[in-house]
């Protein structure tokens, strides 16, 4: 019974003397500090606390001197936002806000660009949007230049936006000629590629010729080419069809090395036609 | 006590009479079950029965016994009798059962008849029906059926050289971040779309272009929606349209809508949708000689040729009907019961509905092939 009432005696003592200590305690917090860098935060008062930092996706507990400062290490915080410092050891806890905002040099850009595959000659049909971030993945929300490069087999097409809460975007146009585009956004010496691949369009002026073989009919088109003289690629579908008296034979052919060819019946008095998609070409009468 | 042995022995008779009436004479269900064929039972005393035994032994697959009966054997072998029911390379026939059988009889004297019969497979995709005349003539007490077998010519052995042209298709990694690139979808595009009310309901006829360079695996579904704007019913095309689309290629589709009016339905939300598939560009498959056929009977009919070298083994035919302004009308199909072979003409049929055969003025057709090994 004697013991107990010590302990109690003891630990009222202590916490008096921990009280006394910490009165008067207050905190000097900066306003905003750079995500990653290091900083330091003031203190007056006499005696020990703990200082707590709680911020998004992070919390530190340090126990503080007072009357100090008290120092934190380059990339102690790193996460952008709202904190809240709370010294803790008075009889009310001390507490203040401050911001940890992004690093002021641009680390990574994401860039978006759509699409990856486009046919040539579109007004505005490829765009890239580049989210800035510094080097602990904030996302940097003063504007910078950001540069958009399009370099394509006629040449380079480059064009400066300024980024606005974080985002820079761009809208360019196809050109006029088939390739493999390299789309890069710049910001400083940062940069991320995109590849960007032009495709020939429609079939532009399909023509087809015919040439007798034995009892079959050689069709060959032409080497077929989109509206801007581009290749249409192998594999494209020609559709020929001939029309006969009381009925009709059609072929789908890939286009291979750059000409559809196909055999068909002979039959005196046919019309042959060709087509690609929703493309006609020229009609053949034979026999006729 | 005693009523109870009367009991027992009542229940124990009528199972001995039950077993004994289902030995002598059993079901056709149950026949078939235990693998038993009726000719055993049914002795070939009429055309009718000769060929309605032959006709149960080709579905017991039962082809020694089946080819045994023939009256012509001596023209082929036993292995061309079943590969003529079968098919030479793998077909839809080839892994089918034959569901049931219908036998008429087409002429008939004291020592010659000639029966038609008519075989309903049961492939993966529906019933398929094979019409073969065929000749008896009487043996003494039986009659004996004469197989019209259609020999296939073969090809001379030869080298067929293709430009194989194919697509693969890389995608983005597991370790990309957020923002990388993935390979674009293919664009495709309804180029028509037109709602039939039909007596079992609302039909959506119409045609899905690639438009893109790449090939796509396209899919179509629609939704009726009410004059509220809300969704009465959501159904897709299944198999009314060909799936594999090769740059610049057009399909038709067909949704039905069963039980549904268009009198309720205040718009239609089409939702095509398609993605990147490794393709290639053969077989080509020329559709010689198409037909239109009037009613009675309207039918669709001509050959499918295969013009490479390599054997097709499931062909399934599109056709699309437009009336005289070029509206589509109809869709039908037919899948092909027998392999392509390169070069040899095997013909197929598309039958479309009487009461729109008059209005049909021109037609398109397409395509899909299929090869055993899972390739497109």
């Amino acid at each position: 019974m004697k013991s107990g009432l010590t302990i109690v005696l003891s630990g009222l003592a202590l916490a008096a003397t921990q009280l006394a200590l910490a009165q008067g305690a207050s905190l000097t917090v900066p306003k905003s500090i750079q995500a990653g860098s290091a900083f330091s935060i003031p203190s007056t008062g006499s005696g020990s606390a703990t200082l707590y930092i709680i911020g998004p996706g992070q919390a530190l507990k340090r126990d503080v001197q007072l009357g100090q400062a008290t120092d934190f290490a380059a990339g102690t915080l790193y996460n952008a936002g709202r904190y809240l410092a709370v010294l803790s050891g008075g009889s009310a806890p001390e507490t203040d806000a401050f911001d940890v905002v992004p690093a002021k040099s641009p680390s990574t850009v994401s860039f978006l660009a759509k699409p990856s595959r486009l046919p040539v000659g579109l007004h505005n049909g490829i765009t890239g949007a580049a989210y800035v971030f510094d080097a602990y993945h904030n996302l940097i929300v003063t504007p910078m230049p950001v540069s958009f490069e399009l370099s394509t087999p006629s040449g380079v097409v480059q064009r400066t936006v300024e980024s606005n809460k974080g985002v820079a975007w761009t809208a360019l146009d196809s050109t006029e000629h088939q390739g493999i585009d390299r789309f890069v956004a710049h910001i400083g010496d940062v940069s991320t590629t995109r590849i960007v691949g032009q495709v020939p369009g429609d079939p532009c002026g399909l023509k087809m010729s015919a040439r007798q073989d034995g009892q079959r009919l050689d069709l060959a088109t032409e080497p077929v080419r989109d509206c801007k003289g581009n290749a249409v690629p192998d594999g494209t579908i020609v559709t020929f069809t001939e029309t006969f008296r009381g009925g009709l034979s059609t072929v789908d052919v890939p286009i291979k090395r750059g000409v559809a060819e196909v055999q068909m019946p002979i039959v005196n008095g046919a019309t042959i036609s060709v087509a690609s998609g929703v493309v006609m070409g020229n009609q053949i009468g034979w026999g006729k | 006590m005693k009523k109870g042995t009367l009991l027992a022995a009542t229940l124990g008779a009528l199972t001995l009479i039950f077993v004994a009436i289902g030995t002598i004479w059993p079901s056709e269900s149950a026949l078939r079950n235990a693998g038993a064929q009726r000719s055993v039972l049914r002795p070939s005393s009429t055309p009718q029965a000769a060929v309605e035994n032959l006709a149960d032994q080709i579905r017991n697959k039962a082809w020694a016994k089946a080819y045994g009966s023939l009256a012509n054997k001596a023209e082929f072998t036993q292995s061309q009798f079943e590969h003529d029911l079968t098919g030479n390379y793998p077909s839809l026939l080839t892994y089918s059962t034959l569901d049931k059988f219908d036998v008429r009889s087409l002429h008939a004297s004291a020592d010659e008849a000639d029966m038609e019969l008519k075989l309903h497979w049961a492939t993966v995709v529906g019933i398929a029906v094979v019409t073969r005349d065929i000749h008896l003539v009487r043996n003494g007490d039986r009659w004996q059926a004469a197989w019209p077998v259609a020999k296939q010519s073969g090809l001379p052995a030869q080298v067929i050289p293709v430009n194989y042209l194919r697509w693969d298709v890389i995608y983005r990694g597991a370790a990309d971040d957020w923002g990388s690139q993935d390979v674009e979808a293919p664009h495709v595009r309804i180029v028509d779309m037109h709602p039939v009310e039909r007596a079992d309901g609302v039909v959506i006829l119409g045609e899905l272009l690639n438009e893109d360079v790449v090939p796509a695996y396209v899919t179509i579904s629609a939704t009726l929606l009410s004059k509220t704007k809300t969704p009465l019913a959501t159904e897709g095309s299944f198999d009314k349209i060909s799936h594999l689309l090769l740059p610049k290629q057009v399909t038709p589709f067909l949704i039905k809508f069963p039980n549904a009016s268009l009198a309720d339905v205040g718009g239609i939300r089409m939702t095509p949708l398609s993605s990147l598939v490794a393709a290639s560009a053969d077989p080509v498959i020329e559709l010689a000689d198409e037909q239109l056929h009037p009613a009675p009977d309207a039918s669709l009919t001509g050959q499918l040729i295969n013009q490479s070298g390599q054997i097709v083994n499931v062909a399934h035919v599109l056709g699309t009907f437009y009336d005289k302004n070029g509206n589509v009308v109809w869709v039908a199909d037919q899948y092909v019961d027998q392999a392509l072979l390169p070069q040899t003409p095997i013909p197929f049929q598309i039958h479309i509905p009487e009461d729109l055969a008059r209005t049909i003025s021109s037609q398109r057709t397409v395509v899909a092939t299929y090869q055993s090994g899972g390739n497109l």
